[in-house]
């Protein structure tokens, strides 16, 4: 277990820092960084004193370099629009928006899972037919009308909800609910299909010919089985979330990271879009590797490889 | 008598209607006692057996007449009650090893999984049985082997655990589906040995499934041959391998390779395939095959008794005719 900890995270460590670079480089792609802050109004002039004040004159990986050793150091530049170190503008977002995916997946499994265990037991049973219905629509609606409609109900009608902002802890209900019934769906059916597979394999029949409990079938040998891809998907949609869904967070005036990133690319804010999209790929490297260190935990195959 | 079965009926739940996967079969198993199931596949020999422990897939439903193991009928009883008996007094032995243990947890866990499920032991006495069981199987360094997983493990040993699972409990009787047939032939005449011996120590009485039949001449006290659901022909086995009465005994005993046979000669054979069993039949399910087919062998046929407790279902029996006309 241990070496395989060791070699997975060496593994995910090289993976940022590829990643690093060419969402880095990406950026450049994109256009002149100068000319795009410069704005239109401006002159070939104006372009040039802040491509030499920026330092994007230099080659692109002198600046990575450079910028990358900044990181290292924990400076992530200053942002050039809200006028603020990049590290704590990142820090103040990502707490609101991990709040938010956290409660919002918690949600989900909490849903999710024993209603697929459920339907996966008894296939085409009444829970089973509500349950795909349920996941229907919920994989059907767009996120900023349901968010809408739960603010007719909770907010304008029973008043019993702030509508926006991240004032109280009821402020994240709604959003929590919309978010949770955003990955509900997938989880919940790939729990049922996990659990189908499962009880139809030999080894569950043996768990049955020698009489343990129908629990026991269900829940340790079933479920543990089942487990596995749930937690990989699971992990995905929570690197998802981290990265904050923008729509989300501006139907509920949230100040996430989903928001910061559209309003930093919108107002080529370099140094807050090259951190941002550090940590979006950060995150998601880091919950890949999480997930696939639970796996490992509970299949003794994936160590062993 | 540990295990009565009588007019034992599964059918099997199809797109295209019913199949009667079993039908009528009936037998009886005694302390001690082994009693062989032969016949090719798809005849209904492993169907049976999940019967028994009440282990059907949904669509199959089974019937009886009677069914009854040591005295209590087994089709009355709640799923809590068979699950009580299953893998304590009657236990089952499954076909193919690779897939037959669960692959995320230890040998050990398994072991004692099955042993807390049915008696009040501690986890240490629970782990104590399955050191005990595993030495019993002979797998030797059996307090390490408990903490492998099955992936760790050759064929050859998971179906020693298997065993080792099945017999943690001490059952009265143990069902073995083809315990060997996925394995290398030269496991396989060691396990059985070993299940052979473990049977007699345990004093177990046990319904082996096999297409085995130089097996069953060794080790079989009765042997019930079936043929696409039907049971064809039931006798002790020493008479069923000196006086074979039905038509399909005789060809499946003909079909044995026997190692003195010309090298170049093809090997005997039976000629065509187990019919399908959703057009359901009214005479003969050998007919197609049979050599000694008459229009006669379109009626239904029942078993008929030719000696005491050897019966078989042709109309020939008893007429001397088969022994002449098939050894001809």
């Amino acid at each position: 277990m241990l070496s395989y900890a060791v070699r997975r995270i060496a593994m995910a460590c090289l993976l940022t820092l590829f990643v690093s670079f060419i969402a880095y480089s990406l950026i450049f792609a994109a256009g002149d960084p100068a000319a795009a802050l410069a704005g239109n109004a401006s002159t070939a002039a104006d372009a040039d004193r802040l491509r030499q004040l920026y330092g994007f004159d230099r080659p692109i990986i002198v600046q990575y370099l450079h910028w990358l050793s900044g990181v290292l150091r924990g400076d992530l530049g200053t942002s050039l629009y809200f006028d603020q170190p990049v590290a704590t503008l990142l820090l103040e977002r990502f707490t609101t928006t991990a709040r938010l995916g956290f409660f919002g997946l918690v949600l989900a499994l909490v849903i999710a899972v024993p209603l697929g265990v459920v339907a996966g037991r008894w296939p085409n049973s009444m829970v089973d037919r509500l349950a795909l219905l349920l996941a229907v629509v919920g994989q059907a609606m767009p996120s900023f009308w349901f968010a809408l409609l739960l603010m007719i109900l909770f907010s304008v009608k029973l008043s019993i909800l702030p509508a926006s902002g991240t004032a109280s802890w009821q402020s994240f209900v709604m959003p929590t609910i919309v978010l949770g019934y955003f990955s509900m769906p997938a989880i919940m059916r790939l729990t049922r299909s996990g659990m189908i597979s499962a009880l139809e394999s030999d080894y569950i029949r043996t768990a049955r010919a020698m009489g343990l409990s129908e629990a026991r079938v269900l829940f340790d040998y079933a479920l543990r089985n089942a487990a596995l891809p749930i937690i990989s998907l699971s992990s995905a949609q929570f690197g998802f979330m981290l990265a904050g869904s923008v729509v989300v967070e501006s139907v509920f005036a949230i100040h996430g990271a989903g928001s910061l990133a559209w309003e930093s690319i919108s107002r080529a804010d370099l140094p807050t879009v090259q951190a941002l999209v550090l940590c979006f790929s950060l995150f998601y490297v880091f919950f890949t590797m999480v997930a696939d260190m639970l796996n490992a935990m509970l299949d003794p195959r994936m160590r062993s490889k | 008598m540990l295990l009565n079965v009588e007019n034992l009926n599964i059918d099997i739940a199809t797109p295209n209607g019913s199949l009667a996967a079993v039908q009528d079969v009936s037998f009886r198993v005694s302390k001690g006692e082994t009693l062989c199931i032969v016949g090719e596949s798809g005849c209904g020999k492993s169907i049976t057996a999940l019967s028994l422990l009440g282990l059907l897939p949904k669509v199959a439903k089974r019937t009886a007449r009677q069914m009854t193991f040591d005295g209590l009928d087994m089709q009355s009883m709640s799923k809590a009650e068979l699950r009580a008996l299953r893998g304590d007094r009657l236990s089952m032995i499954f076909q193919e090893p690779m897939t037959a243990l669960n692959p995320l947890h230890t040998v050990g866990r398994q072991l004692s999984d099955v042993y807390r499920a049915h008696r009040k032991a501690s986890r240490r006495e629970a782990k104590e049985r399955a050191i005990y069981l595993l030495k019993q199987v002979g797998i030797s360094n059996a307090a390490q082997r408990l903490n492998q997983y099955p992936h760790e493990l050759s064929g050859g040993l998971r179906q020693r655990v298997v065993i080792a699972m099945a017999l943690m409990c001490e059952p009265e009787l143990i069902v073995a589906d083809e315990p060997t047939t996925a394995l290398d032939v030269t496991i396989q005449a060691e396990l059985l040995r070993l299940l052979i011996d473990l049977q007699k120590s345990f004093g177990m009485g046990m319904i082996l499934i096999t297409h085995d039949l130089g097996l069953v001449s060794r080790i079989a006290d009765r042997v019930i041959v079936m043929y696409a659901g039907q049971v064809v022909e039931a006798a002790p086995a020493a008479e069923l391998f000196t006086k074979p009465s039905h038509p399909y005994t005789r060809a499946l005993l003909g079909s044995v390779p026997d190692p003195s046979y010309p090298r170049m000669k093809p090997l005997p054979s039976i000629p065509g395939t187990v019919p399908s069993l959703v057009s359901r039949m009214e005479g003969c399910h050998f007919f197609d095959r049979c050599p000694l087919a008459c229009d006669a062998c379109r009626q239904p046929i029942q078993l008929a008794t030719i000696d005491k407790d050897h019966e078989a279902r042709c109309i020939r029996v008893g007429k001397g005719e088969i022994r002449r006309k098939v050894v001809a």
